[in-house]
């Protein structure tokens, strides 16, 4: 009764979008995880309000989650979908900028009411003319009614019933991109089936529904298959960058040879660190979820003055917060990982959406001379490599390091080849053992690279004292000495400085020549590794020199800029990287191409953008 | 018991000791240094394992006259990095050095959780009722009306008593010494140690320099102090006076001053102070109590023993974890859940 067509895809963007109670997080999720164990190439974006109810039926509580899969190697999560799943009219209305020309668009016909029209603010009870969706593959199933249906044996209340309505789009969508089901329902079992069985078979037979809808009508004229993408041999897992920051912490813990203890506090986006942590007490990670955000870094400072590897997490608000003690950790010379998930700002800002504005924060927000070392990690698998770098750095250095990363790679998540531990290096600090009785110990001695040794509590002869007041540069005592304090300013600063020789050299993405030089960092890297590729392709001489090490910035980065006619530096902020790289490299001329609307950027506006740099 | 034999000067640094003539902070510190050797042989805890903790403020100086691992942290948190020192190694014997304006202001959130968590720290909570080393502003336990240099007109503020704070939040430790006692401040802080879980020592001392005599209508003059303080001893009589012949009892849900022998009260009558009570209603009462009405209150107020014990129960849910779930490295867990392979 099939004779449809089956047409091969290279590259697909599905918008999965309803209420921010509809469950579209797991219908995208389910999505993207069966792509990538058929061995598809995967990036995704979850876009979701802050309110965990939003208003139902308004645009503002539109909760969305974008994949973008393919037959190459995914870096980006798309800018434009050729799908769209819209649960409501809402979800039409906030997507509708996102849709490619010829797009299909499934919506649930059973929300086209006027009262959702209303809730939406549509001024017709016509949608399709209101937003200009003519010429769009529009698809338009009950799927509501039809999850109703299709649950109606099984003895459900409602409520519970129509829950079940985003497996039935899963289902559509697995149809039609000729996905297997097993991963999605194995997955529902087990979350569902001990607590709640019923749940799960109401779910996995919602999938089924939608699946065989899918199949017997005509609404679909093709259905598509994407090939596999020639990955790098090995075995992958799915993950997503909070969880790869987690284990990195843990990995670096794991070759120290010492316990990880992370004190923080919850906030969006970056709980699901503190969450992953707390759950690997089998490694013996030890979290204390504190009373606040000073009391997350205190207890950390805490921890590392007893000699465990301490880490705190955070995001913007609770890095302000931090402020004080981190100068604490500097003015100690104790190893600290501060991780900053950034979000909109300034304030409570955007806490669900991505931005870069606290890079000057993370380099210069506290009193005094008060350098730390700063990080930034640029994809969700990266996160890992980043997390590892920062805990080896601070515990080799004995300094504070700070380790950006953004909502989107936080929550964005990809197939990633997983590491062999064998593969990352040993993390040695410079862990001062007892002493001899009668000789004095100084705990500020260092050695070449102005490295400070770390002495814990409870081994024999090493009882010292340090603390916030300006040390004396042997005893560690307090010492008002103006030479000493000048020599101590520098000393911290050199040591800082000295991680240089750790770092690996800077990298062009490109030849090391050419017309614009393109500078990015942190979590833009997928975009701007897209659209610099792209103009490469048509011949353009472009490159990219994307920085994951802040401060110090890695040898190398000069000769990179002496390369090209111009430069452009892109951030999701109003140019902070571009005024940190004019007090380094003062003899250069740098642009700028910035956005703040909480927001990744897209291939298409860099593009763009970067043409009309190369023509001027 | 061990016997390590350590001297008062075993934890004597070799720093200058910068408090002003008559500070009462001195006392403080001979009574530490005198209760080290027995802290370390009672606990079997060697010298290297004892760290000292402290905020900001004069009594966060402290920590420079120990010869103990020390931290001078930064205003409030004191608590707070403690919390974390002991919860990284429940080895140490872990003190934490306060003040009222450190612990009861600006670190009051850490004071009441690290209460709440029952962290097993020993708190010393010096209490002048005044900010010194900012010279001379009033402190959440300034007494009201109290001109000071930012209440130039007399406070407003009504302040804590810190062992209605403490014993509010459940903790379950609180003691109370004066900084001219010395023996009485060496036997609370062994008790403090003894203790598992929180334990808080309100020193009562004297700024000679901003809020000289806050103390003084009780606890200045040596000949009216046992008629103006009671020391309460876990099992005994709550009796007071130079006599020993004045008493409380309680009448109508009330605590109330008696003299034996007068009005028909006998010796059964007097209360006896059990700090192992888990009902704080009566040790709030005792921690209440304000001269003149009453005599107020020294030594262990409260003292009960209890299970949840922060830094333990952290460890011991690491060990339960690790029995139920055998991944030991991370190649194990990177390899665990879901995964595919390729080529």
């Amino acid at each position: 009764m099939n004779h449809k067509q089956v047409q091969e895809l290279q590259d697909v963007v599905i918008r999965f979008s309803g209420d921010s109670g509809d469950g579209m997080q797991l219908t995208g999720t389910l999505f993207s995880d069966t792509s990538a164990l058929m061995g598809n190439g995967i990036s995704t974006f979850p876009d979701y309000p802050a309110e965990i109810r939003a208003p139902q039926g308004t645009v503002a509580g539109v909760s969305g989650f974008q994949v973008h899969f393919g037959a190459r190697r995914i870096i980006n999560p798309g800018d434009y979908c050729d799908v769209l799943v819209a649960m409501n009219p809402a979800a039409l209305k906030a997507n509708r900028k996102w849709l490619k020309a010829n797009a299909t668009v499934i919506v649930d016909g059973d929300s086209l009411t006027e009262a959702n029209f209303r809730k939406a603010g549509f001024k017709t009870d016509d949608p399709v003319a209101e937003l200009g969706l003519e010429g769009y593959n529009l698809v338009v199933p009950d799927i509501t009614s039809m999850t109703r249906e299709a649950l109606k044996e099984l003895e459900l209340d409602n409520k519970s019933v129509v829950k079940c309505k985003n497996m039935f789009a899963l289902g559509i969508c697995f149809y039609l991109f000729q996905r297997p089901e097993d991963h999605a329902k194995s997955y529902l079992d087990s979350k569902f089936a001990r607590k709640n069985p019923l749940i799960a078979e109401a779910n996995k037979r919602a999938i089924d529904a939608g699946y065989n809808f899918a199949a017997n009508t005509h609404q679909f004229a093709n259905t598509y298959t994407v090939p596999t993408a020639p990955l790098e041999k090995g075995t992958y897992r799915s993950i997503n960058g909070n969880v790869a920051t987690a284990w990195g912490l843990m990995a670096a813990a794991e070759k120290a040879g010492l316990p990880l203890f992370c004190g923080s506090y919850p906030i969006t986006p970056a709980t699901v660190i503190l969450e992953e942590l707390a759950k690997h007490k089998e490694l013996g990670v030890k979290t204390v979820q504190a009373e606040d955000e000073i009391a997350g870094i205190c207890t950390a400072i805490g921890a590392a003055f007893a000699g465990n590897f301490a880490v705190t997490t955070t995001s913007g608000p609770g890095l302000s917060l931090k402020s004080e003690a981190l100068g604490l950790a500097v003015m100690g010379e104790l190893p600290l990982v501060v991780v900053d998930v950034q979000r909109g700002g300034p304030s409570t800002g955007l806490p669900t959406k991505t931005e870069q504005s606290d890079l000057q924060q993370a380099l210069y927000g506290r009193n005094g001379e008060c350098p730390v070392v700063v990080i930034a990690a640029s994809t969700p698998g990266d996160c890992f490599r980043f997390a590892f770098e920062a805990g080896k750095i601070a515990m080799e250095h004995m300094t504070p390091v700070i380790l950006l990363t953004d909502g989107f790679i936080a929550n964005g998540s990809q197939p990633w080849r997983i590491p062999q531990m064998s593969d990352y290096p040993a993390i040695c600090p410079p862990i001062v053992e007892p002493h001899p009785e009668g000789e004095a110990f100084m705990p500020y001695t260092r050695d070449a690279r102005h490295v400070r040794g770390w002495a814990f509590p409870g081994k024999a002869g090493l009882e010292h004292r340090i603390g916030g007041l300006e040390k004396d540069h042997l005893k560690g005592c307090i010492s008002y000495d103006p030479s000493n304090h000048q020599e101590m300013v520098r000393t911290r600063a050199a040591k800082v400085a000295a991680v240089v020789e750790d770092l690996p050299r800077q990298e062009v993405f490109g030849e090391t020549q050419g017309d614009l030089l393109v500078i990015g960092w942190g979590g833009t890297r997928g975009h701007l590794q897209s659209a610099v590729e792209a103009l490469q392709e048509e011949g353009k001489r472009i490159s990219l020199c994307h920085l994951n090490y802040i401060n110090p910035l890695p040898d190398g980065v000069r000769e990179i800029l002496q390369g090209f006619r111009r430069i452009v530096v892109c951030e999701l902020n109003e140019g902070q990287m571009a005024g940190y790289l004019r007090q380094h490299f003062q003899e250069f001329r740098f642009e700028q191409y910035n956005k703040c609307e909480g927001l990744p950027f897209t291939t298409v506006e860099l593009t763009s953008e970067f043409n009309r740099l190369l023509e001027e | 018991m061990a016997a390590y034999n350590y001297t008062p000067a075993d934890f004597k640094s070799d720093q200058e000791v910068k408090w002003c003539p008559g500070c009462g902070d001195h006392a403080i510190l001979n009574a530490v240094q005198r209760a080290m050797p027995e802290v370390a042989d009672t606990l079997d805890t060697p010298h290297n394992r004892f760290v000292f903790i402290s905020g900001i403020g004069c009594s966060s100086r402290f920590i420079y006259y120990m010869k103990t691992f020390g931290f001078h942290t930064i205003h409030g948190r004191a608590n707070a990095v403690a919390t974390g020192v002991k919860v990284a190694n429940p080895d140490l014997s872990v003190w934490v050095c306060t003040g009222d304006g450190d612990s009861l202001a600006i670190g009051g959130n850490h004071f009441i959780h690290a209460i709440r968590r029952n962290v097993d720290l020993n708190c010393l909570l010096f209490n002048n009722e005044i900010y010194g080393l900012t010279k001379g502003q009033y402190s959440p336990t300034t007494k009201l009306g109290k001109i000071t240099k930012t209440s130039p007109y007399g406070t407003i503020e009504k302040p804590f008593n810190p062992g209605e704070l403490v014993i509010g939040a459940k903790g379950t430790f609180f003691a109370r010494t004066i900084d001219a006692e010395v023996e009485l401040t060496k036997q609370c802080l062994v008790a403090a140690a003894r203790h598992k879980g929180m334990s808080v020592v309100e020193c009562l001392v004297n700024c000679v320099i901003f809020n000289n005599r806050t103390h003084a209508d009780f606890a200045a003059d040596k000949a009216t102090r046992a008629e103006r303080t009671i020391l309460l001893r876990h099992g005994e009589k709550m009796l007071f006076g130079a006599a020993n012949d004045k008493g409380l009892v309680r009448e109508n849900g009330r605590l109330k001053v008696v003299t034996v022998g007068q009005e028909g009260y006998t010796l059964d009558r007097i209360l006896t102070h059990d700090a192992h009570e888990r009902d704080t209603s009566l040790h709030l009462m005792l921690a209440a109590m304000k001269y003149p009405d009453f005599p107020v209150a020294v030594g262990v107020i409260r003292d009960v023993e209890d299970e949840y014990v922060y830094d333990g129960k952290v460890g011991e849910q690491v060990a339960e974890v690790q029995k139920a779930n055998p991944i030991r490295t991370m190649d194990e867990l990177l390899h665990s859940g879901e995964t595919w392979t390729i080529g």
